[in-house]
């Protein structure tokens, strides 16, 4: 089947963008401060230790652009729509909604499948991007209670550090971490056998096989990005 | 006599070592209503899906006014389907979509109709179904025979030279089942359609049926009016039939 051809289902795509992707933002908004401030929490007393309290927006807002920020959205994301997808699917198919679809002439893959794929992908990094503000934004509430820094003085520091090669690696494999959890829910929700049972099967499988995947390739396109933009 | 609109050759189909259509073959002639009899299992389900690709057999034929299904291709094979309607057993409406959704899904998809043309289909369909208090509702809010009412609905508004029903009155009460079974009849009289019926249910077929095939592993074992069916002298046959009549496979 050649899914660049039209139609193109812009308008079921928009709304897996509104059910997926911006109906996720309260849930990783409590995520991304949360980061922040205990990052900021767990490390403050250890740079105060080595006399490298001045480099902590450094530190929690390279964590946080670089890995931290981005793994975790999309392990929540993962949590959140990958089940999602995975068990609505499945039930479609269980309950013959898909074959119903097939036998109208409606090609229910570019229908569910691909519009759900392309909505995650497209979420992903604008949650990421989301999530890191917050994330740095938590930061600075932490700091700034423990240790008074003011708002100018963490901002600009944070803008000082924070180099083009730190948030295109980190926004850009979001990309890949959004496609993992579109494709993963919708392949084991598509293929979804056995009832009941396998609807199950397939929400909870979606949240593991996407999670290690995310981890995986997380680890994979880190490698990738090191060679390409070097820590300097 | 009437144009044969499907034609079934030498069809088999396997799932693992289980056979379960071996080598059917079958005529359907067109605005004729034909009732599929058999056991739990036997390949009624199995024939329907393969009329209309949704499984694949491993061999044989299948014609449907005039076109080779097996060897169609997608874009070609959908063209063919804007000209068939399924009724599952289930209903399958889709959950997500309100009634008024469900039936002008396959309108707006597959068809250049207005929007005024499609609201007046869809309710047409409806008023046909005697559902139009229903169009605003979602599937969770209608009972078993409403969901069916809707099913049929769908099925017919894009007025389908073919009809398959998969077990349309399985888990209805009488009464349901009697209406639905008369719905199925007089619709098929008005929009001139050739149907398909696969059912368990005797009183579903005296309404419907033309003529009846009864499917046993894997073969069509008799065929012809119901009449005549009901009264063969065969021991599965008065199985099947007759609720007074109880013999095991043995005899």
């Amino acid at each position: 089947m050649n899914v660049v051809k039209p139609p193109y289902e812009f308008a079921e795509t928009a709304k897996h963008m509104y059910e997926l992707g911006v109906k996720t933002f309260p849930i990783v908004s409590v995520t991304g401060v949360i980061i922040g401030v205990v990052l900021t929490l767990q490390s403050q007393p250890i740079m105060v230790k080595f006399g490298a309290e001045a480099f902590l927006p450094y530190m929690v807002t390279l964590s946080v652009i670089r890995e931290l920020g981005p793994v975790l959205t999309a392990l929540i994301f993962a949590g959140r729509v990958s089940s999602g997808i995975g068990a609505e699917l499945g039930s479609m198919r269980v309950t013959e909604q898909i074959d119903a679809m097939e036998v109208s002439a409606i090609e229910p893959f570019r229908f569910l499948v691909i519009t759900r794929v392309i909505a995650c992908t497209i979420m992903m990094p604008i949650l990421t991007v989301y999530v890191d503000f917050l994330a740095i934004g938590g930061g600075f509430a932490a700091s700034h209670l423990l240790s008074g820094t003011t708002f100018d003085l963490y901002v600009s520091q944070v803008i000082e550090v924070v180099k083009f090669g730190d948030i295109i690696p980190g926004v850009g494999k979001t990309f890949f971490f959004g496609f993992i959890v579109g494709i993963t829910g919708s392949f084991l929700g598509y293929n979804a056998d056995k009832g009941t049972e396998g609807v199950g099967k397939a929400s909870t499988t979606s949240v593991v096989y996407s999670s290690l995947l995310i981890l995986i390739f997380d680890m994979i396109l880190v490698q990738i990005t090191l060679w390409i933009w070097p820590v300097s | 006599m009437a144009r044969k609109l499907v034609e079934i050759k030498d069809l088999y189909k396997s799932f693992g070592d289980q056979t379960v259509l071996a080598g059917v073959s079958l005529d359907v002639f067109e605005t004729e209503n034909l009732v599929v009899f058999g056991k739990s299992g036997t390949g009624k389900s199995v024939l329907l899906k393969c009329l209309v690709g949704l499984l694949v057999p491993d061999s044989g034929n299948v014609t449907i006014n005039g076109i080779d299904v097996l060897n169609l291709p997608l874009k070609e094979m959908n063209e063919l389907r804007k000209n068939i309607s399924f009724l599952f057993q289930s209903a399958a409406l889709y959950d997500s979509m309100s009634v008024r959704e469900n039936l002008s899904f396959p309108l707006i998809r597959n068809f250049n109709f207005t929007q005024k043309e499609i609201d007046h289909k869809v309710e047409r369909s409806l008023e046909m179904v005697s559902l139009s208090g229903a169009i605003d509702k979602m599937p969770s809010e209608l009972s078993g025979g409403m969901r069916k009412r809707v099913g049929l609905a769908r099925a017919i508004i894009t007025e389908p030279m073919l009809m398959l029903y998969d077990e349309p009155t399985t888990g209805l009460d009488p009464i349901t089942t009697k209406e639905i079974s008369k719905l199925i009849r007089d619709l098929q009289r008005e929009l001139k359609m050739t149907s398909i019926a696969v059912t368990h249910d005797l009183i579903c077929a005296e309404i419907i049926a033309d003529r009846a095939i009864v499917l046993n592993a894997g073969h069509i074992l008799f065929e012809g009016g119901l009449d005549t069916l009901t009264a063969i002298d065969d021991p599965f046959m008065k199985n099947f039939f007759s609720p007074e009549y109880l013999e095991d496979e043995n005899g």
